[in-house]
């Protein structure tokens, strides 16, 4: 009994290879936290010293403060700057963009919700492919390329127009152009334009999530609410909706995060009124107010953390 | 009185597969149903019918004398453990248990009062708060088994319940099951691919093969006399006689079925005793199975398998042996297919 072990023994160790290489993997395999480590370090030198390190550079800068006759920046701990975002000029850029970057939001949940509901409770095969082509597909192409477009659609001279026109109705036109504040000289000099592009171009980034959060959902959680006594409606507020809010609110940190810091939509299609995004990119650029274009981006960043902690709060998150 | 649930002629069918194919089927009221066959055989598909999941291709559903087709499941007085629970992940169990109510627009404080009885009455006291995440298995299966009760259905559906839980779990809830329902008094219609569950715990089976029932009987019926070679196969084990071999050895020159443990094994050339038949053949295979030891025997014209109990049995593989089983053990059948 004896020597057959001792025979294994040396089947195991007599197999034992030298090479350089194999020593440190042998190593490895026997340090495992070692492996992680030197797996890991790359990615979290990327993410700490490019990523969040810039990031605290930028919140650094909203700290300065630009001298309005040397048109230096004062490189001293200030809160001036900050004070500055209250002025009624800014305040309302930043009311407008989040006003707009909550419309968009909710247009694009309401608008995705049963489209992803379709693609992962019905869709299968072939079906289901196309429904992949036909979110990702615009993904492909440029963004440019397609807001460009829409400025063509959209134009006094457009399709849009053209359309009205062979439909009879230009009067529904005229009568959407001639609101107040949303409405403007043709669609795209107008917030409509604007909000039309920003659901479009965003929407892919509500469905995805969504349908991945309902793809989750089995079908027999349905059943369940059926069999004791739901009726459809019931179960899709008691249990579908809930299921699918960590879905929603992924995709609504998407599309919200998205249009606040935009500053390319609202420039090709829109009204001249500024967003957050076309100031941040004036004030850097030809202005060079670097610190309240710092501070502006800090804007988005403060909503955003207020809106998660507000959607934790409400216990959005509990699923996962 | 109109029976509980009543199958006249049902069939459903997806595409070209006929899932249920012409089921006429009576359930009393009051009574352990067991549906029994292996998967793919239509048991889960009548359970659904049943519910409301699925709608009848043809034929006619009836529940408590009520025409069930058309009805959705949240119109139907039927509730269903299902087989992965389906408990609700962003509820504690509570709320879980308390979901029917709740619809119903039961108050909040009399839900939550008759949500708790229900949880106790399962052995769940005090796990209101929890999520159905924290629990076992064993213990998920209760929070489904008290969710469908607090609605005081008039039947419970079950679809294999007990599938996913470990064998002492198992036998241990197959008999509060039992327990559960003698103390309800209500029907139970419960679908399993576990021919012991159906026999121990129902009190009628029915078996299940290819969208079809062939066989309703009560449990000791369905061991004791199959009525074609499915049953006898699927049910326990079996030995199927040929007509020629059973007419040979004292039965009726018809397909015969004879249980393994009926056989017994004794040393060539013992005498055969009144009322018995026998066979001589060659023990082929040995297994010691704890309790009994199975032993396969060929015989001249066929390999018969014997179940004796373990008491130091000292035969060998390649011995020469008599088997005897009473002629009475001989069941004939109506079919051999």
């Amino acid at each position: 009994m004896s020597q057959a072990v001792t025979a294994n023994t040396r089947a195991v160790t007599t197999d034992r290879r030298e090479g350089i290489l194999d020593r440190i993997s042998d190593v490895l395999i026997a340090h495992p936290k070692l492996l992680t480590l030197l797996l890991l370090l790359p990615p979290l030198l990327w993410i700490g010293v490019v990523y969040v390190g810039s990031l605290f550079a930028l919140l650094l800068q909203s700290f300065y403060s630009l001298d309005d006759y040397s048109g230096l920046i004062v490189r001293e701990f200030t809160l001036s700057t900050y004070a500055q975002l209250l002025e009624t000029a800014n305040l309302q850029i930043i009311l407008r963009t989040v006003m707009m970057a909550a419309l968009v939001t909710l247009a694009c949940s309401i608008i995705a919700f049963p489209i992803a509901y379709y693609a992962a409770r019905y869709a299968s095969g072939w079906t289901k492919a196309l429904f992949y082509l036909a979110v990702m597909m615009p993904l492909w192409s440029s963004y440019l390329v397609k807001i460009y477009a829409w400025k063509l659609i959209l134009a006094k001279e457009g399709i849009l127009t053209w359309l009205a026109n062979g439909l009879h109705l230009s009067w529904l036109l005229n009568g959407i152009l001639g609101l107040p504040l949303v409405g403007g000289p043709s669609l795209s000099f107008s917030y409509i334009g604007t909000f039309l592009v920003f659901v479009y171009v965003w929407i892919p980034y509500m469905i995805l999530p969504i349908q991945a959060a309902l793809e989750r959902v089995p079908a027999n959680y349905i059943e369940a609410s059926a069999d004791l006594g739901a009726k459809p409606r019931q179960t899709f507020w008691t249990v579908i909706f809930p299921l699918a809010l960590p879905g929603i609110i992924a995709g609504s940190i998407f599309t919200f995060s998205l249009t606040l810091g935009d500053y390319i939509v609202p420039t090709i299609v829109g009204n001249s009124r500024l967003m957050i995004g076309q100031a941040v990119y004036t004030l850097q650029g030809t202005a060079g107010n670097v610190p309240l274009a710092a501070a502006f981006t800090v804007v988005p960043m403060a909503i955003m953390g207020v809106y998660l902690w507000v959607a934790k709060r409400m216990g959005a998150f509990d699923v996962l | 009185m109109s029976p509980a649930v009543r199958f006249v002629n049902v069939c459903r069918h997806f595409g070209p597969v006929r899932a249920v194919d012409g089921v006429t089927l009576d359930i009393a009221e009051g009574e352990f149903f067991a549906m029994l066959g292996p998967s793919g055989s239509g048991k889960t598909t009548c359970l659904r019918l049943i519910a409301g999941f699925e709608q009848p291709t043809e034929g006619h559903i009836e529940i408590f004398g009520e025409t069930a087709e058309g009805v959705p499941p949240y119109k139907r007085n039927v509730n269903t453990v299902f087989q992965d629970y389906a408990l609700f992940p962003h509820m504690t169990v509570g709320e879980n248990v308390a979901y029917g109510l709740m619809i119903k627009g039961v108050p909040r404080a009399e839900r939550e009062r008759r949500a708790r009885d229900a949880l106790a009455m399962v052995k769940l006291a005090g796990y209101e708060d929890r999520r159905p995440s924290q629990l076992s298995g064993g213990q998920r299966q209760r929070v489904a088994l008290a969710r469908a009760l607090v609605n005081g259905p008039k039947a419970l559906l079950l679809d294999e319940p007990l599938g996913a839980l470990d064998l002492k779990l198992r036998e241990q809830m197959q008999e509060e099951l039992k327990a559960l329902q003698k103390k309800l008094g209500i029907t139970f219609v419960f679908v399993t691919h576990d021919q012991g569950e159906a026999l121990s715990m129902a009190d009628r089976v029915a078996i299940f093969n290819d969208g079809k029932i062939v066989q309703v009987d009560a449990p000791a019926d369905i061991y004791e006399l199959p009525r074609s070679r499915f049953v006898a196969d699927f049910v326990g084990s079996s030995n199927v006689l040929s007509p020629a071999f059973a007419a040979a050895h004292g039965g009726a020159a018809k397909w015969t079925s004879l249980r393994p443990e009926k056989v017994g094994v004794f040393a060539a050339g013992s005498p055969v005793p009144e009322a018995h038949a026998h066979a001589d053949g060659e023990i082929k295979a040995i297994s010691y199975q704890g309790a009994v030891t199975r032993f396969s025997v060929e015989t001249e014209k066929l390999r018969i398998c014997a179940e004796v109990p373990a008491t130091g049995s000292s035969f060998k593989e390649g011995d020469k042996v008599r088997l005897i089983w009473p002629k009475a053990a001989m069941v004939t059948m109506e079919e051999g297919a």
